[in-house]
């Protein structure tokens, strides 16, 4: 029995030990630690390092990250390629507190940290790339509403809840640069709770005080949804613009219906090549990463580092009718 | 078997034998034991766990170049050494034919007590007070309700394992606690010497007194007896509700154990911490040849299963397979393991059927 048994793990064993393999020596290794495999987003931003790779010639990727979004697993899976001496990690992390002993014990043999899109506390990594900032999510939102009223008028938001942090932040941020955009007014911000139904029945009391509302601006992907979903109802699709931050997949009808000629949100590969490009430039020594400093990102210019050694990438992505069947798949 | 070959006899009997000064084969002799001493072990479970061991030792040596080199394999205790510590009570629990699916969520309802009173300025000794007190606390509840209620362990600790983990989060929502004293990083972080880490040295305690309690005790043997028949148990005397009751408190108190080790790693809490290793602690078990109905296992096999599953896992993690693809394969062979020897008894027996002797 036990020689049976013995042949058989034998062979199966080293069937799978050749499968495995190893892919072959590159100049440079970046590992890109997601969250979790099999989320669209990551898929995406796995394209972008892809990318970049291929720009610089001689880098192997290895993507990689736990099944579920744990910092237990992907505590495990840092330690792997910290054993495999890789040259650079960036790391989306599930837990920005549980992952520094690992990281740190990483840059203490030598290896580049950063951490991308979900951050990292700063003693465990050299520095933190954000998607984007708030005056450029700011701006970006009342841009988007004022590029398709050329004439101007009136718009109004549609946040999450009074309180959330977020959002209140990128609406304080709008209204600075509101007067940049001339014509433009904003008639009122009105709190749909991130709830479905509560967020349809606001865009609905807006649509019927303000009658001349020309566009309705909701930085949230729960509000955004409603809102042109409200609109549609209303048989206002074209008559009022719904814009704002939402999700490829959740605003692809919307954006074929016409109620929402353009809305914005991170591009996942602009993220994945960036990240890749400023963990290469680390690695290399081309760059050092330090209050002030700059980053090379390849394509998408330079990244410029804040006391907290964070940056931010670029604008949101603008996804409209010429792109969105590209992305809705995606994310 | 009423006429066994010399070689089915243990060396004690033999020895007996010689002694009565008998004509060999003219007494009728019934053996204690079917097979020989030698032929025991090298037919066990741990044998064949151990040689499985071995093979994946062997085929990660080959597969990656960065797998034989010390640190790197000192890296890779901590993917078993946390869970193994709690498998070892959790495979007593089993052996005596109960279950404790609460375990992982202990750990969370621990860490976040330290947390808790890390905010109120407690210092290392402190900390690990509160942690074996919540932990054995948590047991012993476990315990209450299975051992004096006598209510369906199963039941009870899947209760337990969203009350646990439930209050966690209460207290927490979805902050972290942070700030644990520098001293306190020794448990997950230190080393005792060269790449022996602390935790790994507190590992083989842990396993030396679970391997003396269950193996060399009369209270070990009356986990086994529970496990085997609780009523006969029972009428023997064996303080059943008792030793039950001990058991829970036991696992509780690894539990805060492990949960001392996986805090100090992070070195910080949150209320989602260990969520799912209930399963692969009870997968280590069974790995280990424990009857997951009861009534057998050592704590030889427990130890190999752990060595077997962290080297299957950090070899497939060098090779840098997705986490899915590990999952499947640590489920094959968990299979396979309980598996083919069924199989292939089966297999022998059918074919013994057709060729008599």
């Amino acid at each position: 029995m036990i020689k049976h048994f013995t042949r058989f793990l034998l062979g199966t064993t080293i069937a799978t030990g050749l499968v495995l393999s190893p892919a072959h020596a590159q100049d440079m290794r970046i590992a890109l630690v997601v969250k979790a495999l099999g989320i669209g987003f990551f898929e995406a931003a796995a394209k972008g390092a892809e990318e970049a790779a291929a720009e610089l010639g001689g880098v192997e990727i290895i993507y990689t990250g736990p099944t579920d979004t744990t910092a237990e697993g992907q505590i495990e899976v840092i330690n792997s390629l910290i054993a495999q001496k890789v040259d650079a990690i960036a790391v989306s992390a599930n837990d920005q507190d549980a992952l520094v002993p690992a990281l740190k014990k990483a840059m203490d043999r030598g290896i580049t940290v950063i951490s991308w899109d979900s951050g990292v506390a700063p003693e465990g990594r050299q520095m933190h790339l954000n998607p984007s900032s708030n005056p450029l999510i700011g701006n970006m939102i009342i841009k988007m509403a004022a590029d398709n009223l050329p004439d101007g008028g009136k718009v109004a938001v549609l946040s999450a809840s009074a309180t959330a942090t977020n959002q209140n932040i990128w609406i304080e941020e709008m209204n600075k640069v509101v007067g940049n955009y001339p014509g433009i007014e904003v008639v009122a911000t009105v709190y749909g709770d991130d709830l479905s139904d509560k967020s349809y029945r606001e865009a609905q009391g807006l649509m019927s005080s303000h009658p001349d509302l020309k566009a309705i601006i909701a930085p949230t992907s729960v509000g955004i949804v409603a809102a042109a979903q409200a609109v549609s109802d209303a048989g206002k699709a074209g008559e009022i613009n719904v814009t704002g931050l939402g999700l490829p997949s959740e605003m692809a009808a919307h954006v074929d219906s016409g109620a929402s000629r353009s809305f914005a949100i991170w591009n996942p590969i602009d993220l994945g090549y960036a990240a890749t490009m400023i963990a290469y430039n680390l690695a290399k020594g081309e760059a050092s990463a330090e209050p002030g400093g700059a980053i090379g990102m390849g394509r998408l210019g330079s990244v410029t580092l804040d006391e907290n050694r964070e940056g931010a990438m670029a604008d949101p992505f603008v996804y409209d009718a010429s792109n969105i069947n590209d992305f809705k798949d995606i994310f | 078997m009423t006429n066994p070959s010399t070689d089915g006899l243990d060396d004690g009997q033999r020895m007996g034998h010689a002694a009565q000064g008998a004509a060999p084969g003219s007494v009728r002799v019934i053996p204690d034991r079917m097979r020989s001493r030698f032929k025991r072990i090298v037919g066990s479970w741990e044998a064949l766990l151990l040689l499985v061991g071995l093979m994946i030792f062997l085929l990660n040596a080959q597969a990656s170049p960065y797998f034989l080199d010390p640190w790197n394999l000192s890296d890779a205790t901590f993917n078993f050494t946390e869970k193994a510590m709690i498998a070892f009570a959790m495979a007593l629990v089993i052996i005596s034919g109960e279950i404790d699916l609460s375990v992982a969520s202990i750990i969370a309802l621990v860490s976040t007590s330290m947390g808790f009173a890390v905010q109120l300025g407690a210092d290392t000794p402190v900390l690990i007070a509160v942690a074996l007190v919540i932990g054995m606390l948590c047991g012993a509840f476990n315990g209450v309700l299975v051992a004096l209620l006598g209510l369906p362990s199963i039941v009870v600790t899947i209760g337990t394992l969203s009350l646990f983990r439930g209050i966690a989060y209460i207290i927490l929502g979805d902050k972290a606690y942070a700030g644990y004293p520098a001293s306190f990083a020794w448990f997950g972080q230190g080393y005792v010497w060269w790449v022996i880490t602390v935790e790994l040295v507190l590992f083989m305690i842990i396993a030396l007194f679970f391997y003396i309690l269950l193996h060399r005790t009369s209270f070990g043997r009356a986990v086994f007896a529970i496990g085997n028949n609780p009523t006969a148990a029972l009428f023997s005397g064996i303080r059943v509700p008792r030793v039950k009751f001990i058991l829970f408190v036991l696992t509780g108190l690894l539990s805060a154990i492990a949960a001392i080790c996986l805090t100090s790693r992070l070195g910080s809490t949150r209320p989602s911490i260990a969520v799912g290793w209930e399963l692969e602690i009870v997968t280590m078990v069974v790995l280990g040849g424990v009857n997951i109905l009861g009534g057998s296992g050592t704590i030889a096999g427990v130890l190999i299963a752990a060595l077997v599953m962290g080297m299957v896992t950090f070899g497939l993690g060098l090779l840098n397979v997705p986490g899915i693809v590990m999952s499947i394969f640590v489920g094959l062979l968990l299979i396979g393991v309980i598996a083919l020897p069924i199989v292939f008894r089966r297999l022998g027996n059918r074919r013994k059927a057709v060729v008599p002797g």
